[in-house]
């Protein structure tokens, strides 16, 4: 293996070498800069969507950048994480509980039919009931009536065929009411779940899953399974993200290094992002046309707090993780194992969300080792003096768990071991199942640009991604405060305040912030990437 | 011959339940739960998860669902859904094989021709200096492992020489398709040509060889008729395995250089706990070895009249 290796290397340095006189000869030929066509396709590295392309049970990034293009929501939002109007005129609520949405006139499907404000509520009682099978169906839940339309219980029977909150007032108008009051309600409704569906959706819904048609700036033209899927331009679209080009071929690509070869080779045009072998080199091969540039996801080591050795004899002192936090170096393991891709965190909610304070978690993510170690005996030592971090060995994280282990090992003496998984799939079973032993890798990437998303839907005990079992009944208390403040900028406070507070319990380790590293081809421009980190399709210029 | 023919077909019946069979249990053995990993790190609310489950007949004991696939598929020809994408999964096989089946082929050819001209001129030449460089060849070949093999193969033809395109398109054309069959039939052809040569080498010392000789025939039917029938019955044997193996054995090759055929399949349904796929896909090699196999038993008895079937 270790003459593999450095053959590979080998070959990769002439690679290296061969790119960068590529680039050195391209750079010239700028001189057309600026001239768009407006009827230009290009085309993005994705891979296939693992679902139909159905809006409510999408929630991968293959899928839903497909249907970013196909379908428009209410709402959207600005880099800033701040509220813009799509297909509706206004979202507005006095008692953040009822709720009244009006529509912009005038919009079609790609079929010629009317978006209207049954659309809408049609949709999204379609998508709530437990007998479709939506897995994005507990969106709904806010909505009053949710449960008649999908019973927790296993094998429960709905009880009714629509939500008891959703009203059509008239043609262009209707009212949701909530169970409760959610500050932040008007925020999730940019998220797809929410998108309208047409008449012609309910005739064969697996079959408009193929064949999606939607509102959006694009509308559907084929899909090759495992090949690519086409979109064109939808040219009664009545949006303001108009599509600035012609179309969008979504190319499937088996390896993102294979990818990475054909932007080269200029057979794709916009990447997603860089794998790991070509991090080193891409800023130097595409030059100004490479990406780096921070979006709303964090990492963070996730507490078993179930495990037996955080439970008993007692349960462990929050100075113990403080501990362990300080003890890790992020600035350097950043830089040095994970390439400048990440950046370190000081706080739980990321970057470009409402509300993101900056070192809102003090100096608990500072790099101490003397009083990480004085931290961790204050709080009675880590038990056994020994911790492991799960992790799946499938995407990329050995490195980097690796090195934070060192760190600790080395700033606190704890013993520190990665506990690999084969995959993400047998790592997501052990979380489910309870059986991670000590501290396993988590992540959260932003559903809504509001700091709620990353405190409520990860700490609150029994929320979907709380798969460590915290429980705090007095920051259950301030987060449910915090839901029903009165106005959204009281619940950001709020939330900012819980934040601050959650150095007090450490229910996880922030880690670091993700980074785009992508780029694209010199036959575009203008290539955005929004705050889930994808590109913004409609957006991409596509040169003469 | 029939009868003979009759009794090794029975004889798949019993080969083809249990290595579906053995598939099927090894596939579901695997930790994670298909369902639960189609909602990612959020996850989904339990009532969900079972009512999914039980679509999918995955809350039945697991000789039940192996029951309800297999027979499915022998008296409907029907292989099922994908969990995740819903699609048919004899469609899922009908896209994925028609290009790995030309991928092999293209490897296949390859490695006969280059195998067999490459072992014949060794085992002709043996201990010359033609043979020594066949020996250091093939051995170089043999001791590269394939992904390494592809790599230079990139680099030097598309990065370096611009002679292709770094990867295959999605219309899989003959040309795109030589690279990475080469890469793909550069072992077996190895393996080929080390078997040919020690059979012909073995052979020409043979009795019948040197009548054949003394009996004054031209040295082009002696090699050709004489010697190489009877040289081939090892390689035939080789190349009748290889063809399953190249059907299903380009996880590495495919990878490379983005072939959407069976390989990938076959990585991404394990990646993604598609039992269905990867039993469905095994099912298919499982045939194509078993025919291969009966083909290359018949053959023998074409190559050697002493192998007689009753």
């Amino acid at each position: 293996m270790r003459g593999a290796k450095s053959a590979k290397w080998v070959a990769g340095a002439i690679v290296v070498a061969l790119a960068a006189t590529a680039c050195g000869g391209g750079d010239k030929g700028d001189a057309a800069k600026g001239e768009v066509d407006p009827n230009g396709i290009y085309s993005i590295e994705v891979g296939e969507p693992e679902k139909l392309l159905q809006p409510a049970d999408t929630m991968e990034s293959n899928g839903s950048i497909v249907l970013s293009g196909l379908f428009s929501q209410l709402v959207d939002y600005d880099a800033d994480g701040k509220l813009t109007m799509v297909n509706a005129e206004s979202v507005e609520s006095k008692d953040s509980k009822l709720w009244t949405v009006k529509l912009k006139p005038g919009w079609t499907f790609h079929d010629g039919t009317t978006v209207n404000a049954q659309s809408y509520v049609k949709a999204w009682n379609w998508a709530a009931n437990i007998d479709n099978k939506q897995g994005n169906a507990s969106w709904f839940a806010d909505i009053k009536g949710f449960e008649a339309l999908h019973p927790a219980a296993e094998g429960a029977k709905p009880t009714g065929t629509e939500l008891e909150g959703l009203k059509v007032v008239d043609d262009n108008t209707f009212t949701i009411e909530l169970a409760n009051a959610v500050p932040y309600f008007a925020y999730k409704l940019g998220y797809e779940v929410f998108s309208p569906l047409p008449e012609s959706f309910y005739k064969d819904p697996a079959a408009a899953g193929e064949k999606p048609v939607g509102n959006g700036p694009y509308k559907f033209k084929s899909w090759e399974h495992k090949k690519q899927i086409e979109l064109t331009r939808f040219d009664d679209y009545k949006g303001e993200n108009k599509a600035k080009n012609g179309g969008v071929v979504l190319k499937n690509y088996s390896t993102v290094e294979t990818a990475y070869e054909d932007l080269k080779s200029g057979n794709v045009d916009v990447l997603r992002t860089i794998g790991p072998k070509d991090l080193p080199v891409y800023r130097n091969d595409l030059g100004d046309r490479a990406v780096d540039q921070a979006y709303s996801a964090i990492q963070t080591l996730a507490i078993a707090f179930y495990a037996d050795q955080w439970k008993t004899p007692k349960p462990v002192d929050p100075k113990v993780i403080q501990g362990l936090s300080m003890a890790i170096d992020r600035d350097t393991i950043t830089k040095t194992v994970l390439q400048g891709t990440r950046e370190p965190a000081t706080g739980w909610v990321a970057k470009g969300v409402l509300g993101y304070t900056p070192n809102a978690t003090g100096d608990v993510t500072k790099y101490d080792p003397a009083k990480a170690k004085a931290l961790i005996a204050e709080g009675g030592g880590v038990p056994n003096n020994e911790i492991s971090i799960q992790f799946n060995s499938d995407g990329g994280h050995k490195e980097w768990v690796e090195a934070v282990c060192n760190s600790i090992t080395q700033a606190t003496a704890v013993k520190c071991t990665g506990d690999a998984k084969p995959d993400f799939q047998a790592d997501l079973q052990a979380r489910k199942s309870k059986q991670v032993k000590s501290i396993y890798r988590s992540g959260w990437v932003l559903d809504y640009p509001v700091n709620a998303n990353f405190i409520s839907d990860l700490f609150r005990t029994g929320a979907g991604g709380n798969q460590g079992g915290f429980s705090s009944p007095e920051l259950d208390a301030k987060i449910a405060a915090a839901d029903t403040a009165a106005t959204l900028d009281e619940s950001v406070k709020a939330y900012q305040a819980v934040e601050k507070d959650l150095v007090n319990y450490m229910p996880s380790i922030p880690l670091w912030y993700y980074k785009v590293n992508a780029g694209y081809s010199e036959k575009v421009q203008n290539v955005k990437y929004a705050q889930d980190g994808d590109p913004i399709i409609e957006g991409v210029e596509v040169k003469k | 011959m029939g009868r003979y023919v009759a009794r090794r077909l029975l004889q798949m019946i019993p080969v083809f339940f249990g290595t579906t069979l053995l598939i099927f249990m090894m596939v579901y053995s695997l930790p994670g739960d298909p369902v639960a990993g189609l909602f990612g790190d959020k996850g989904t609310d339990p009532a969900t998860l079972a009512k999914l489950r039980h679509e999918y007949g995955l809350d039945l004991p697991i000789l039940q669902q192996y029951w309800n696939y297999i027979s499915n598929i022998l008296f409907h020809f029907d292989f099922g859904q994908q969990i995740r994408s819903g699609r048919e999964i004899t469609d899922v096989l009908g896209s994925a094989f028609p290009v790995t089946l030309r991928l092999a082929l293209l490897a296949f050819t390859i490695e006969i021709v280059l195998g067999l001209a490459l072992g014949i001129v060794a085992g002709l030449k043996a201990g010359k200096l033609a043979d020594n460089l066949i020996l250091v060849l093939t051995l170089l070949i043999i001791s590269v492992p394939v992904f390494v093999l592809g790599f230079i193969v990139k680099t030097v033809f598309a990065f370096q020489l611009g002679w292709i395109a770094p990867n295959v398109s999605n219309d899989e054309t003959w040309g795109e398709l030589i690279a990475p069959a080469i890469v793909l039939g550069s072992l077996s052809l190895a393996y080929v040509a080390r078997l040919t040569r020690t059979s012909m080498a073995e052979n020409l010392r043979a009795d019948y060889v040197r009548t054949a000789v003394a009996k004054g025939l031209p040295k082009r039917r002696v090699i050709g008729v004489h010697l190489m029938r009877n040289s081939m019955i090892p390689v035939v044997t080789f190349l009748g395995t290889d063809i399953g193996a190249l059907m299903g054995g380009a996880v590495v090759t495919e990878g490379i250089f983005n072939v959407k055929g069976v390989g990938g399949l076959i990585y991404e349904s394990i990646i993604r706990r598609e039992g269905l796929t990867v039993v469905g896909v095994v099912t298919v090699l499982v045939v194509v070895y078993l025919i291969a196999s009966l083909l290359v038993d018949l053959l023998y008895a074409v190559m050697d009249p002493r192998i007689r079937y009753a």
